[in-house]
């Protein structure tokens, strides 16, 4: 695996102009590690962003990865030069080549004029899943072995960083749902950053470590996903899905029950099932509606999780709804979570920052196998 | 004696074909990806020869190549006088007369496959002259078959320009159509009925195939 001597590799980006009647005006800086998701509507700028760090459109600013100036002021080095690997909202292979062909074509320009090969042609094809694929045309592909064949292609280009503009976006559910695991893997076992274009909230929640929040073409907020995910004043608290992700690491299981424990900063939750082995990691996603507040621990109740934490804010919304959000732990000192309580509850509870509170989890979902130590990679 | 024509008339066309692939090619491109604002007045002057009558286009041809034209110079330098009456002017007349056959489906194929596969390439590290050849010439293959067979086929049926700027030298500039008529005019029936026939022939192969040919690249590209 790639290491840097850097012990915090960044990538740093601005970039400003105008595009027609829209105007773009970001600035963001992002670990160089794990994977960034722009995230944000349609029409915010979030493609355009990514199209100028691989130096396919040029707007005025300045790119960086890891002290390396891609662009700043009159340096602007051509798309060919730049050590990037880009996959397309739709696949766009070449079609007058083969499977196997279109996995080389960055390969022999790369590998093949003296680039280190971090990442072999059988790895990717055992990574993806593409084994069988390799000589046919990619006209006679499924559109999600086309994506997943996108994805190996610039792989195999041994980039630095990774760009992804929506990947999933034109497929249907069903192909999205064959491809998000590998996404998932290629996010364990590469070292390889990526900066991924969504405006899917429950992609970027399976995928991202680390957060651009975009609205009208500008960065509205950045930072690690988990302290964005538990700023009840940002625009993602205020969708209906709105939750946290946690990491998560098994620490034991109940035979007799079925059910599987898992450790959080400052918590433990039991969920049904036989996961994974002990000690090993796992993302899990807590919904803001599936977490309801108590200031005494409930008794006679079905609901399994409850957890001693304590309120470190609240952000009414519409009037009728107060997005609250828990530290997990007597002390507080745990993982953050949202919560979504009416607003008569937060007042007949006589609820307020500070006060120790019992949360009531009634549903958490797994989202994905990851390694408890994302530094040590 | 019948051969003669025959062998000119393949001869050109192969040559013209060959020039204009090479020197079509980059004009096509320039046509299909500039975003020059003047770039249609040069499409519209590659293609003047599809509505000029051919003894306008051969008129304004022979002022250029003969000798008081820059064709004259031209000529001087290797002690010519003209280039008018020469097979060198007949390749230049044919050149400029076929190019529109060659470039507008080069160029069609160049604009249809859109960006997109020049930018994936690009991120794949390949230089722009890396692209265009292992990309964008290999995608537009249809346009250039084409473009190819019809400025084949075209050369080898021109009349009007031939006859105003080639006259009808034998061996040198009397091709196969200035022969047909040649061979009417002095009533040498046989003859005529030959060479039309041949062309009749080859014509109608030279279409079937290309179709046949365009239906089985179409399916694999």
């Amino acid at each position: 695996m790639m290491q840097t001597a850097h012990p915090e590799p960044r990538m740093e980006a601005r970039f400003q102009g105008r595009l027609g009647a829209f105007a773009l005006d970001v600035a963001f800086e992002a670990p160089a590690r794990g994977i960034t998701a722009l995230f944000g509507p349609s029409g915010c700028g979030k493609t355009t962003v990514l199209r100028c760090v691989a130096g396919l459109q040029r707007l005025d600013g300045r790119f960086a990865l890891d002290g390396d100036v891609w662009q700043d002021g009159s340096i602007f080095r051509p798309t060919h030069e730049r050590p990037i690997g880009y996959v397309f909202q739709e696949a766009s292979l070449f079609p007058h080549l083969s499977v196997r062909a279109n996995l080389l074509y960055g390969h022999r320009r790369t590998v093949g004029r003296g680039v280190v090969e971090t990442i072999r042609l059988d790895e990717v094809v055992e990574l993806l899943g593409i084994g069988r694929l390799l000589d046919r045309s990619p006209q006679h592909l499924s559109g999600g072995e086309r994506q997943r064949v996108a994805v190996g292609r610039a792989l195999l280009s041994q980039p630095r960083l990774l760009l992804m503009d929506e990947p999933l976006a034109a497929l249907d559910r069903f192909s999205k749902d064959e491809i998000l695991p590998y996404l998932e893997r290629l996010h364990e076992v590469l070292s390889v950053p990526a900066l991924y274009v969504s405006h899917d909230i429950a992609e970027v929640e399976r995928l991202a470590d680390h957060l651009v929040l975009l609205r009208d073409g500008r960065v509205v907020a950045a930072g690690p996903m988990q302290e964005l995910q538990a700023d009840p004043t940002l625009p993602i608290a205020r969708m209906p899905e709105a939750g946290v992700t946690l990491p998560a690491v098994v620490t034991g299981h109940d035979a007799a029950y079925g059910l599987t424990a898992l450790d959080l900063p400052g918590g433990r939750l039991l969920v049904p099932g036989h996961l994974s082995a002990a000690g090993t990691g796992r993302r899990v996603r807590i919904a803001a509606s599936d977490v309801s507040l108590a200031r005494q621990p409930p008794s006679g109740s079905t609901i399994l999780n409850v957890l001693p934490a304590r309120i470190v804010a609240a952000e009414l919304q519409d009037g009728v709804q107060v997005m609250v959000v828990v530290a997990l732990g007597e002390d507080g000192q745990g993982a953050r979570m949202l919560a979504r309580v009416t607003r008569k509850s937060w007042d007949a509870l006589g609820l307020a920052p500070g006060q120790p509170v019992f949360a009531q989890v009634k549903g958490v979902a797994l989202v994905q196998e990851a390694p408890t130590d994302r530094s040590g990679r | 004696m019948i051969w003669q024509p025959i062998l000119l008339t393949l001869e050109l066309a192969a040559l013209t074909t060959a020039i204009l692939l090479v020197v079509g090619t980059p004009v096509a491109w320039w046509l299909a990806r500039s975003g020059a604002w003047w770039k249609e007045a040069v499409a519209t002057v590659v293609a003047l020869p599809l509505v000029l009558p051919p003894t306008v286009l051969g008129f304004y041809l022979l002022m250029l190549l003969g000798p008081n034209g820059p064709g004259g110079w031209l000529a001087s330098l290797w002690g010519a006088r003209s280039l008018a009456f020469t097979f060198e002017g007949l390749v230049i007349g044919s050149v400029l007369y076929s190019m529109p056959f060659v470039v507008q489906p080069i160029r069609n194929a160049f604009e249809a496959f859109g960006n997109r596969p020049l930018e994936a390439a690009a991120t794949l590290r390949a230089s722009p002259l890396d692209t265009f050849f292992t990309v964008a010439v290999p995608l537009a293959r249809r346009g250039f078959l084409t473009g190819a067979v019809l400025g084949f086929a075209h050369t080898m049926g021109e009349f009007g320009v031939v006859l105003m700027i080639g006259g009808n030298i034998p061996g040198k500039t009397k091709v196969l159509s200035v022969a047909i008529f040649d061979y009417v005019e002095t009533l040498q029936w046989n003859e005529a009925h030959l060479l039309a026939g041949g062309m009749l022939v080859f014509s109608f192969t030279v279409i079937l195939a290309m179709m046949t040919l365009e239906k089985r690249v179409g399916r694999t590209g």
